[in-house]
C-alpha cells in the first residue's frame, strides 16, 4: 500500500493506506482524529466537514491524492484551546442536543465566517444549509453563527 | 400539587460506604425508588454497587461527582438529572462533575431513554437522594460539634452551626459514611431552588465542540477490528449462498464469516424481540479498518431467495384502506353509542389521513463494540435499552448476566431506533465467533435499509353534530404491525364527547417496525388536529373556542384513564392565543392552531405561514408548553425547538416505502430531511407552576405537523390529508386570489 505524507492540524503525518481511502477514514481510523464524523459517506450531510487550505470540504468524498500538498484542519485543530470564536459562540448558545453533527457545523461556520465576516441572515442560512442536524437545533446553530460573527468583529 | 407525596423507605434503594481513598459514595437504585411500596430486590447486605444505577461521590477535598444513570441520546438528561440531585444536595453546580453511569445489568431498573419519562420518573428519587446525602453530611458535622443537626445550615457544600463555625462537605464525608441512612429528610420548597430552574449548559459541551471521542463510533480498544455486515437487501429475503473470494483477497481483510445461527436460536426460545431483527443469515467482513471492511463487503456477491411474500407500499395502501372500509377492529375505548349518534345527527363529517413509513436516521449510524472472551463479555456503545440487551446477550451466548459488562456511550441521536439493539446482538455474535474485540459499523445505507421503521398508518375519523353540539366521534386506526398502545385511546377528545369510540386493526408485516420519536401520536396528532379544524369550519364555530368548549366538558377526575388535565390544557391554549397574536395578524400571515397532550406534557402550537414567490413558507411557530417545573430551561428550550422543527420536517418531507421488500431510499440523496433554510423560528413560552416535572424529548413533535397543515389550509384554501405534504405539490400552490383563512 502506498505511503502518503499529509499535513493535518499543522503537523506532517505519514500514513500507509490504499489510495482510494476517503480522507474521513484516514483521519478516524489511522490518525485517531475521531472528531470528524461519518454521517452519509456521499457528501450530503456535512458531518465530515474539514478545512482544506481554509475551505470547508467534505472529507468523506475526497482521497489523499486529491489533497496534493494542501493542509487539512480538523475540529481538533481549529484552535489550540477550544476557544475559537465559533466554538465559544457554540458554547454560549448551548447549541448541541445529541451533538454528533456539531463538529461539521462548526467547521462549516468557521470557514464561512473567515470568508464573510459580516453575513446577512440569508447568507448564514445558505452557508449552513448543507449541514444536516437531525435533532433540528437549527435555531441555535443560526444564533451561534450570528454571535460568532459579532464576537469576531 | 405537593411535590413529595410519594412515601418510600430510603433503605430500599440507597446505600453508602467509605471510599478506599477517603470520601463517601452513595449509591441508589433510582427506579426501585420510584415504586411506592417497593421491596428490595434482594438482601441489601448482599448488594454490591453494580446494583445501583446512580451515584454521588464526595471526596475528602469536597469535590462532588454525580454519575448520571440514564442513557444520553441528546435529550439532555446527563445534564438535568444530576442538576436535581445537586439542588437537594446543596452544592454549587459549577463544582459538580458529571459522569455517565455504567449499566446495572440486574433487574429492577429503568435505565432507559424512551417515552420522555426519565425526568418524570426520576424526580422524587433524585431529590430524595440529594437530600438524604445532605442530611447525612449535616448529621456528621453536628455530631462533631456536639450540637443538634437542626441548628445547622448549608450553603453550597459548607455547613454552618449556630456559633458561626463552618465545615465543608469534604471535611465530614468519612464520618458521614459511617452513619445510618436517615429515614426522614426534608425536601426544599421549590421557591428556594438555586439550580433547578436555572440555565445549565450541556455537560459535554467542551468535548462536543472540540471533537473529543464521545460516541460509540469513536470508541477504540487495543487490537480492535472492524466488521461490515451484508444483510438481505429486501425484507422477506434469506441468504442462499455467497462468494467472498474477491473480498477475501482485498487488503486489510482478515476474515469473512457467516452469522445468524445464534440469534435465530435465541428467538426460537424467546420470540419477544424476534420481529425486530431479520432471521436470515448474514455475511460479515472482518477487516483492519472501517473503509476496508465496507469496501470488501461491496465485493461480495450473494444469492438471496424470497422467503415470504414480498411486500410493497401499494399492497400496504390497499390493505390498510380495506381495513378502514371493513368492520373487524379491536375496540380500545367505547363511550355511549357512536352509531346511534351518527344516525340521529344533523351533520356527519368523515375524513381519512395517511402516513408513510419513516426511518429514524440518527446522525450516528448504528454501531456497537463487543469483546467476547472466556472471562467476560465487554460491550460498549450507543443503546437506549442497555439492560434489555445485556440480558438477551447473556442468553444468546449462554453466559451469566454477571459476565456482561455494558458501557454506554453518548449517542448521536436515538429517536427510538436505539431501543432495538439488533446491532448489539450482531456485534456479540461476531465477537463470539472470531474471539476478537470488534466494532460493527453500519454504513448510512445499512442504517436506512435495515431499519425498525415508524410504521405506515391510516386514520379515519368520523364525527356527528346535532343541534350545534358534537355528539359522536369515531377514530379508526389501520396500521402496519402495531396498534396504538397504552393510554393513547384515552387522549383528548376522550371524555369530552358522549359517544366516543377508538378502534384499531393492524397488518402483520415482515418489515421491521417500532417506536419512532413520540410513537403513534407523531402522526395521530396531525390527523386529529386537522380534523378539529375541519369540524369547526363545518360547524361554523371558532376553531380555538371549539377546543376549549370540548375541554370544559371533561371531568378528568371521574375517569382514571384520562391523564390529561383540561384545566392545564386550557391555560396553555389561552397563553398560545395571546403570545402568537392568534386572530390578530396582519394580512398575508396565515396561522394554524393546535393543542396536544402526550408523554404527560401539555402543548399548544401556532404556525405562521407567509407566501414567498407564490409558495407558502412556514416562518414561525409559537409553542407554549406546560411540563411542570422546568429543571433546565436552556436545555428545555432546545428540546422544544428541535421537536417542533423535527415534526415539521417529517410532516413536510419524510417519505419512505417499499417495492417488493426493497426500501425506497438508502441515503440522504433520496431521503429528504429538513435543513436550515426550511426551519422556522420557534418562539417558546414555558408555563410557570409547581407541578412535578414531565419530559420534553417528544411532546412538542406530534402537534407541529398539524399546526402547519392548518396554517397551509388558511393560506392556500386546500386541506392536506397525506404526509409528507410535498408529495402533493399542487396542494402547496397558492391560488391567485389568496383565501382569507
Amino acid at each position: 500500500m502506498p505511503t502518503f505524507q499529509i499535513n493535518v492540524n499543522g503537523e506532517s503525518k505519514s500514513v500507509e493506506v490504499a489510495a482510494d481511502t476517503p480522507v474521513l477514514w484516514v483521519l478516524r481510523d489511522h490518525l485517531d482524529l475521531v472528531g470528524t464524523k461519518y454521517g452519509c459517506g456521499i457528501g450530503q450531510c456535512g458531518a465530515c466537514t474539514i478545512h482544506v487550505d481554509g475551505t470547508a470540504m467534505r472529507s468523506c468524498s475526497m482521497t489523499l491524492d486529491q489533497l496534493d500538498g494542501k493542509s487539512i484542519t480538523t475540529i481538533e485543530g481549529l484552535s489550540e484551546d477550544g476557544k475559537h470564536p465559533v466554538q465559544e459562540a457554540w458554547k454560549e448558545v448551548d447549541v448541541p442536543q445529541c451533538g454528533y453533527c456539531q463538529a461539521g457545523q462548526i467547521m462549516t461556520a468557521s470557514a464561512f465566517l473567515e470568508q464573510n465576516p459580516n453575513p446577512s441572515e440569508e447568507e448564514i442560512k445558505n452557508a449552513m444549509h448543507g449541514n444536516i442536524c437531525r435533532c433540528a437545533s437549527y435555531n441555535r446553530i443560526y444564533r451561534a453563527v450570528e454571535k460568532a460573527a459579532e464576537n469576531m468583529n | 400539587m405537593s411535590n413529595s407525596t410519594i412515601k418510600f423507605s430510603r433503605r430500599a434503594f440507597m446505600r453508602t460506604s467509605s471510599l478506599a481513598g477517603g470520601g463517601l459514595l452513595i449509591g441508589f437504585n433510582l427506579f426501585q425508588a420510584c415504586k411506592p411500596k417497593a421491596a428490595p430486590p434482594v438482601d441489601l447486605a448482599q448488594l454490591d454497587y453494580n446494583d445501583f444505577n446512580a451515584f454521588i461521590k464526595i471526596a475528602n477535598n469536597g469535590a462532588v461527582t454525580i454519575f448520571s444513570p440514564n442513557p444520553e441520546i441528546g435529550q439532555g438528561v446527563k445534564t438535568s438529572m444530576p442538576m436535581i440531585i445537586a439542588e437537594e444536595l446543596d452544592v454549587a453546580w459549577k463544582d459538580v462533575y458529571v459522569e455517565q453511569g455504567i449499566l446495572d445489568t440486574k433487574n429492577y431498573t429503568r435505565q432507559v431513554a424512551g417515552g420522555s419519562q426519565s425526568i418524570r420518573h426520576g424526580w422524587d428519587a433524585l431529590r430524595q437522594t440529594g437530600a438524604t446525602a445532605k442530611q447525612m453530611l449535616v448529621n456528621a458535622a453536628a455530631a462533631r460539634w456536639g450540637v443538634d443537626a437542626s441548628t445547622c445550615t448549608v450553603n453550597e457544600g459548607v455547613i454552618t452551626n449556630a456559633a458561626g463555625e463552618t465545615l465543608g462537605y469534604g471535611d465530614v464525608v468519612n464520618e458521614a459514611a459511617q452513619l445510618e441512612v436517615p429515614e426522614n429528610v426534608t425536601l426544599k420548597d421549590p421557591k428556594n431552588y438555586k439550580i433547578v430552574g436555572t440555565d445549565a449548559r450541556n455537560v459535554d459541551i467542551d468535548k462536543i465542540t472540540t471533537g473529543k471521542p464521545l460516541y460509540g463510533l469513536d470508541y477504540k480498544k487495543e487490537g480492535m477490528v472492524y466488521a461490515s455486515v451484508l444483510r438481505p437487501p429486501a425484507f422477506g429475503q434469506k441468504l442462499v449462498s455467497y462468494d467472498a473470494s474477491e473480498a477475501e483477497s482485498m487488503p486489510g481483510v482478515l476474515d469473512v464469516i457467516e452469522i445468524g445461527a445464534k440469534v435465530q436460536a435465541l428467538f426460537e426460545e424467546d420470540p419477544s424481540f424476534a420481529s425486530k431483527i431479520s432471521s436470515s443469515n448474514k455475511v460479515v467482513v472482518i477487516a483492519e479498518s472501517t473503509w476496508q471492511a465496507m469496501k470488501a463487503k461491496a465485493a461480495i456477491t450473494a444469492e438471496w431467495e424470497d422467503d415470504v411474500l414480498m411486500e410493497s407500499t401499494e399492497n400496504h395502501d390497499q390493505m390498510l384502506t380495506g381495513f378502514l372500509d371493513g368492520t373487524q377492529f379491536d375496540t380500545r375505548r367505547k363511550d355511549g353509542d357512536v352509531k346511534k349518534a351518527f344516525k340521529e345527527a344533523d351533520m356527519v363529517l368523515e375524513r381519512t389521513y395517511e402516513s408513510p413509513f419513516l426511518p429514524h436516521n440518527c446522525m450516528e449510524p448504528m454501531n456497537f463494540f463487543a469483546d467476547v472472551t472466556d472471562a467476560k463479555v465487554h460491550l460498549v456503545g450507543p443503546i437506549q435499552t442497555p439492560a434489555w440487551k445485556a440480558g438477551l446477550i447473556a442468553k444468546m451466548l449462554g453466559r451469566g448476566e454477571d459476565e456482561i459488562l455494558l458501557e454506554m456511550t453518548r449517542m448521536g441521536g436515538g429517536f427510538g431506533r436505539r431501543l432495538y439493539g439488533d446491532f448489539v446482538l450482531e456485534a456479540a455474535e461476531i465477537s463470539d465467533a472470531i474471539r476478537k474485540p470488534v466494532k460493527v459499523v453500519y454504513s448510512r445505507e445499512d442504517d436506512m435499509a435495515v431499519g425498525v421503521y415508524r410504521p405506515a398508518i391510516k386514520y379515519r375519523i368520523k364525527a356527528s353534530v346535532k343541534d350545534g353540539q358534537l355528539t359522536g366521534y369515531h377514530l379508526k386506526e389501520a396500521a402496519i404491525n402495531d396498534n396504538m398502545y397504552g393510554l393513547i385511546p384515552n387522549f383528548f377528545p376522550a371524555g369530552a364527547i358522549e359517544n366516543y369510540q377508538v378502534d384499531t386493526k393492524s397488518y402483520k408485516s415482515n418489515i421491521t417496525t417500532g417506536a419512532w420519536r413520540a410513537p403513534y401520536t407523531n402522526f395521530l396528532a396531525y390527523a386529529e388536529q386537522s380534523f378539529f379544524d375541519e369540524l369547526a369550519e363545518a360547524m361554523e364555530v371558532d376553531k380555538v373556542q371549539l377546543r376549549i368548549d370540548l375541554l370544559k366538558k371533561v371531568d378528568a377526575a371521574a375517569d382514571e384513564s384520562i391523564e390529561y388535565s383540561p384545566e392545564r390544557m386550557i391555560k396553555v391554549i389561552e397563553t398560545a392565543v395571546e403570545k402568537s397574536g392568534w386572530g390578530a395578524k396582519p394580512k398575508g400571515v396565515y396561522q394554524g392552531f393546535v393543542n396536544y397532550y402526550c408523554h404527560n406534557t401539555h402543548v399548544a402550537e401556532v404556525a405562521d405561514v407567509e407566501i414567498e414567490n407564490g409558495t407558502p413558507v412556514v416562518k414561525k411557530v409559537t409553542c407554549v408548553v406546560d411540563c411542570g417545573i422546568v429543571v433546565n430551561p436552556l436545555g428545555a428550550l432546545n428540546q422544544i425547538e428541535g421537536g417542533v422543527i423535527d415534526g415539521i420536517g417529517h410532516s413536510m418531507y419524510g417519505d419512505f416505502g417499499f417495492e417488493a421488500g426493497l426500501p425506497s431510499a438508502m441515503n440522504f440523496d433520496r431521503y429528504r430531511l429538513i435543513r436550515m433554510k426550511e426551519a422556522p423560528k420557534v418562539e417558546v413560552h414555558l408555563m410557570e407552576n409547581e407541578y412535578s416535572p414531565t419530559g420534553l424529548g417528544e411532546p412538542t413533535l406530534p402537534p407541529a405537523g398539524g399546526a402547519v397543515a392548518n396554517a397551509l389550509k388558511a393560506a392556500t384554501g386546500k386541506r392536506i390529508y397525506q404526509q409528507p405534504f410535498v408529495k402533493n405539490p399542487e396542494l402547496l400552490k397558492v391560488p391567485e386570489e389568496p383565501v382569507i383563512g
